[in-house]
């Protein structure tokens, strides 16, 4: 379960440059849970997601990831949460060093699984996703689209309890968003507990489900 | 195109090659190298102190003024007298003048050649060397002894220069020490600025990393790991080059510090080294890998804090 209480967000430190990005944030999602995130350019959405995948922390309130308060959270407990939470980004932030597969292999290698079925999985699911000849490439010889996809297939990878997703659709045409979105309903109906922000609402009425929406960093609607 | 190969195992999160530094080996090669020479500095005091302070401990030089003067008692000279005496003290041996020409030997750096034959214009004091079994004895209460058979009779004790050397061998051993540690701390100040140029070339890709759950230790041990190696290297590197240098320069200095290696039956020159300075290829590689190894986990620790 996903529960924000009362969350703030400030950007700077000294009271004069202050901004607020996210205020009195408080909603829940339960396990195994879909959420759309919406809301117009700068409402915050990429904010709530960075709180959410624990790329930052709140400047008050309370966030509790599958039952855990994450303020109690030492660097240790806070990287071992990070490998239940899959993120698709919005520049899909692939390691540019790496092949394809490698990127793809990266949330396993770091869980340490078995190398056979690191390969095994990973080929599994570069070829789920339409990219079985770009295994040995590197992202710097992919499409757009392409890219997109290394990224989707990385947060999926080692099946997990949360997958966070800022604007997944947006480098895909209509057919591969689709691909995309059965791929992500399919995780979530076997319990991953998933959200997606999105300024795509064509995609939303096509797949629909509760929703969050922001407006300069405020909950309008959740539901 | 051919096949391009996927990270290794041990390469789980291909962050190893970041620190591609190739000039660390180099650097601390030399590093090593001047370990090396200090670590055979403070061996080399501690031989020659050995080898001198042998001579010198328990050797007592008593210079008989007017030697040729008759003593307060008996028939004899002075020279003679305190000679006797000395004989026959308790507690000292191997009593015995110093020969004309072992005098001008002595003399010879202060006097050049003016000090061979009997053309000096003053008189010389007799030299009586004596070896004092019991460690130390006090000189003053000996001079006042001998005073009652040869006034104004002198007596120098060697402890005294033993202590001096001691001294002084403390002070170089002390000063190789401050080097050892000087060394190990520019090795480790280069391995972190390795490490921190690594970090900074490849810090997107360890925010993306950390951001999938790697602990601080996995991303640290990929950079240490790597700065191990490269440490190693150099710690080799260094330490294969030493003890031939090393080992020249003892030739250079075998009547000095120790016995040349036709007198120890060695047949190479470096086999003559003390074990310690022919196992430095072994002894630098581990302690640079080591160093290496701490300097880059504190290094990619330290800059990982500031990461949330």
């Amino acid at each position: 379960m996903i529960r924000f209480t009362h969350v703030g967000l400030r950007y700077g430190k000294s009271p004069g440059t202050e901004s607020v990005a996210l205020d009195d944030i408080d909603f829940e999602i339960p396990e195994g849970g879909f959420r759309w995130l919406t809301g117009p350019s700068g409402a915050g959405k990429t904010s709530l997601l960075k709180l959410m995948y624990l790329a930052l922390h709140p400047s008050e309130g309370r966030i509790d990831l599958f039952g855990t308060p994450t303020s109690r959270l030492d660097r240790r407990g806070i990287a071992l949460l990070r490998r239940r939470i899959g993120v698709v980004y919005q520049d899909f932030r692939l390691l540019q060093h790496l092949t394809a597969f490698d990127n793809v292999a990266l949330p396993l290698r770091l869980a340490r699984r078995k190398e056979a079925q690191v390969r095994a999985d990973v080929t599994e699911l570069l070829r789920w996703v339409g990219l079985s000849g770009r295994l040995d490439h590197r992202p710097d010889e992919m499409s757009g689209g392409e890219q997109q996809r290394v990224a989707i297939a990385r947060a999926v990878i080692a099946k997990p309890s949360l997958l966070v997703a800022d604007e997944p659709t947006g480098n895909l045409d209509d057919d591969q968003a689709e691909r995309l979105m059965h791929l992500i309903r399919s995780l979530n109906r076997l319990g991953t507990t998933v959200i997606v922000a999105t300024h795509n609402l064509g995609l939303v009425a096509r797949h629909p489900a509760p929703m969050i929406e922001l407006q300069d960093g405020r909950m309008t609607w959740h539901g | 195109m051919a096949r391009r190969r996927h990270a290794s195992r041990a390469d789980r999160i291909g962050l190893r090659a970041a620190m591609a530094d190739r000039l660390l080996p180099f650097v601390v090669a030399a590093m090593s190298f001047l370990a090396a020479l200090a670590l055979a500095g403070s061996i080399a005091a501690g031989t020659l102190a050995t080898h001198w302070l042998s001579g010198a401990q328990g050797l007592m030089t008593i210079e008989v003024g007017s030697p040729s003067a008759p003593a307060i008692a008996g028939n004899t000279s002075r020279a003679d007298a305190v000679l006797r005496q000395m004989k026959a003290m308790p507690g000292f041996s191997d009593a015995r003048r110093l020969s004309d020409a072992e005098l001008s030997d002595v003399l010879k750096p202060w006097l050049g050649s003016a000090a061979s034959g009997n053309n000096l214009p003053i008189a010389l004091p007799a030299v009586i060397v004596v070896h004092a079994e019991t460690g130390s004895v006090d000189a003053a209460t000996l001079a006042k002894t001998l005073d009652k058979t040869a006034p104004g009779t002198l007596v120098d004790s060697g402890s005294r220069w033993a202590g001096r050397i001691a001294e002084l061998t403390d002070s170089i051993r002390a000063s190789a020490a401050a080097v050892l540690v000087i060394v190990a701390l520019v090795a480790a100040s280069v391995v972190a600025v390795a490490v921190r140029a690594g970090l900074a070339q490849r810090r997107e890709a360890i925010e993306i990393i950390h951001g999938l759950g790697a602990l601080d230790s996995d991303i640290a041990n990929q950079f240490a790991g790597r700065a191990m190696r490269l440490a190693g290297l150099g710690g080799l590197i260094g330490g294969l080059a030493a003890p031939p240098v090393l080992a020249w320069v003892g030739h250079l200095a075998a009547g000095l510090m120790i016995a040349p290696s036709s007198a120890t039956g060695a047949h190479s020159p470096i086999m003559a080294l003390p074990p310690v300075l022919v196992a430095t290829p072994l002894i630098f590689t581990i302690a640079a890998a080591v160093i290496g190894w701490i300097a880059a986990q504190v290094t990619v620790r330290g800059w990982l804090r500031q990461l949330t």
